[in-house]
């Protein structure tokens, strides 16, 4: 007994050291104090209509979702194209295209963006938006083809086989048979892109042209001038979306999945 | 409905030679088996002649067309497989519509179609349910069905019944092969059951390690084995080194141990060609037990029970007879033997087979 109560107390500590800067952020968000500090004068409202009349951040926050949903279509798509190569398929150099298309993960993000740059140069090519863009679903793409093939490896065979000897052909057969099956996982996986790219700030600060901010960079950004509660109020939203949008998407997978079987 | 040959077809997966030059035709119309053990090969044959595998040379001909070029959605064929593989997003009503929408067939017709082809296979109304909601059984009716509704020219069926439990197994058998039997498809059926090939074929066709062994009727390949493994794969056989000691118009005669000289009938002999040693082969079945006095003239020998098992209507014994135990499964008239009983094991020259040594 006295073990397994030093054993629950480790762990409510853990989670105490873990979330506890995260609720600092949240309950500083509505401080009413002109400083971004306890103690807490009030509650209030007043950083996020702040936030709202920022012209800066809602720029970082619109390049930031426009980034992010591109983002999730570009590496969603070649994950998902890739996965089915790659578990349907059998052609030589297969192990070496997967460690390739893995290895962003494995290799530290800073190498990776400045490899991408020096590529970039030696092309004579300038910083871009269009950059950005790849960069990012370089850095995602590992995780949407994890996710993609997991499942994948879970549809049976039988499903497609059965398809194509009643009469539709290969493409036919992806779109009325694998892809509803696979669905799922591509949504998981646009969802992970969409939520790595949004918070991504190592790669995106070196990727980024001049002038263009995402909403991590412009906080990171304004840090370097003073901690204004505003970035409270910015962490709240950033928050809310990077937590609320997979938890939204898996409730409601969860009705659909209900409501069918 | 179509005629399906196999033209000296070989297929070799890397340096594993899955086939080995199958000549086979599966006639119009009929219900054929593949039968043999785990890994000869059954299953990649379906596979070519679905399209699904291509074979490495030889030609694969439906209704004395060339189709190894033809992809499997343009096949025309029913596919039905051990584990069902009913689309699970879709309903039942979905699932065995989904051949007809690629053949043109109208709204109304399908309604009519799907619930003529759920009549069939006496599962009407549950068209809207989803694949999770039947029972294994039930699903693979749904599967059967999915698969006749296109009306194919080939019905390819890989294990069908395995998956279900021992019951339900033998009333699909008799059921399927009634629904193959009114439709009239030429069907190809894939086991490693023998009761199943043997209760469902027209005809079947028995395979070892990648190669054909024998094809016949059911009667033919029982009573007739080409060869020992066929012998030994459709139920168990007593197998004795036998030499020719002659032979009239009518039998031949043969030496063999512990029985003394069998005339054998000449066309339970016709593997052995001309052959001057064979094997003779017995089935347990015709092996037959019994402790009262028997006349001169049956081929019988002293042997003693040595194992008894049991199973209700009939008993398979062990029985040793000089330094050799052989196999006997009897109906069980009275009392069984018990171990240890002295009998006398009768046989027929009827019930035997001949082969050749050599194979
Ligand atoms: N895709 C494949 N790649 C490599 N080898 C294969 C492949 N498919 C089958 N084989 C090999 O070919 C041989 C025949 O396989 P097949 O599946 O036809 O056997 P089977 O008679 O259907 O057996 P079972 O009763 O176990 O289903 C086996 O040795 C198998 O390992
Ligand atoms: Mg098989």
């Amino acid at each position: 007994m006295r073990a397994w109560g030093l054993i629950r107390l480790y762990a409510i500590l853990v989670y105490v050291f873990m979330f506890s800067p995260i609720a600092v952020v949240l309950l500083l968000a509505f401080n009413n104090s002109q400083f971004g500090g306890f103690p807490i004068d009030g509650f209030s409202l007043r950083w996020f209509y702040k936030l709202a009349e920022n012209e800066a951040i809602i720029r970082a926050f619109k390049t930031s979702m426009v980034l992010g949903l591109l983002t999730a279509l570009v590496s969603t798509t070649i994950g998902v194209l890739a996965s089915l190569a790659l578990v349907r398929y059998r052609f030589r150099g297969k192990d070496l295209i997967t460690t390739v298309l893995i290895s962003p993960v494995l290799v530290p993000e800073t190498v990776l963006a400045v490899g991408l740059l020096i590529f970039l140069r030696w092309l004579h090519m300038p910083r871009s938006f269009g950059l950005l863009l790849v960069g990012h679903s370089i850095i995602a793409l590992p995780f949407v083809v994890l996710v993609v093939q997991a499942r994948l490896v879970g549809i049976k065979r039988e499903y497609e086989e059965a398809a194509l000897s009643l009469g539709a052909n290969p493409v036919q057969t992806f779109f009325q048979i694998t892809l509803p099956l696979l669905l799922p996982a591509v949504f998981a996986g646009a969802l992970f892109a969409f939520t790595i790219s949004f918070d991504n700030i190592t790669a995106t600060i070196f990727w980024r042209p001049s002038g263009m901010e995402t909403v991590p960079t412009q906080i990171f950004g304004m840090l370097r001038h003073s901690v204004s509660p505003e970035i409270n109020a910015l962490g709240f939203v950033m928050i809310v979306i990077t937590v609320g949008i997979p938890l939204i998407a898996g409730g409601l997978a969860r009705y659909f999945s209900r409501k069918k079987i | 409905m179509a005629r399906v040959e196999l033209k000296n077809i070989q297929k070799s997966f890397g340096l594993v030679k899955a086939v080995k030059d199958a000549n086979v035709t599966f006639e119009e119309n009929s219900f054929t088996t593949l039968l043999g053990p785990s890994g000869c090969g059954k299953t990649t044959i379906l596979r070519m002649v679905a399209g699904l595998e291509a074979p490495t040379s030889g030609d694969i001909m439906v209704g004395g067309k060339r189709v190894n070029e033809v992809p499997i959605h343009k096949r025309n064929l029913g596919l039905v497989f051990q584990n069902y593989a009913l689309f699970p997003h879709r309903t039942i009503g979905e699932n065995i519509a989904f051949g007809l929408k690629y053949r043109g067939v109208s709204k109304s017709d399908t309604g009519a179609k799907v619930k003529e082809a759920l009549d069939i296979v006496r599962l009407p109304g549950v068209e809207d349910r989803y694949p999770s909601q039947l029972s294994g059984g039930q699903q693979q009716r749904i599967a059967l069905a999915r698969a006749i509704v296109i009306e194919p020219d080939v019905l390819l069926l890989d294990e069908p019944l395995s998956a279900l439990d021992a019951n339900l197994r033998e009333d699909m058998r008799v059921e399927l092969k009634a629904i193959q039997h009114r439709i009239g498809v030429t069907s190809i059926f894939v086991t490693h059951d023998q009761s199943e090939a043997l209760a469902m074929s027209d005809k079947i066709i028995v395979m070892s390690a990648g190669r054909v062994e024998q094809i016949g009727a059911p009667e033919e390949v029982y009573n007739n084995p080409a060869s020992e493994f066929v012998a030994n794969f459709l139920g168990a056989s007593n197998i004795l080194d036998v030499s020719v000691s002659g032979s009239d118009s009518t039998s031949i005669a043969l030496d063999a141990p512990y029985f003394g000289t069998i005339a054998v009938p000449r066309d339970r002999a016709v593997n052995l060609g001309a052959a001057k040693s064979g094997k003779l082969v017995i089935r347990a079945e015709k092996l037959r037990l019994t402790n009262e006095a028997v006349d001169d003239k049956a081929i019988s020998a002293k042997g003693v029970v040595e194992a008894v098992d049991y199973q209700g209507q009939v008993a398979r014994y062990f029985v040793r007879i000089g330094d050799r135990q052989f196999q006997a499964m009897n109906m069980i008239e009275g009392r069984p033997f018990d171990m240890g009983a002295e009998v006398t094991v009768k046989i027929n020259p009827e019930d035997c087979a001949v082969l050749p040594a050599d194979r």
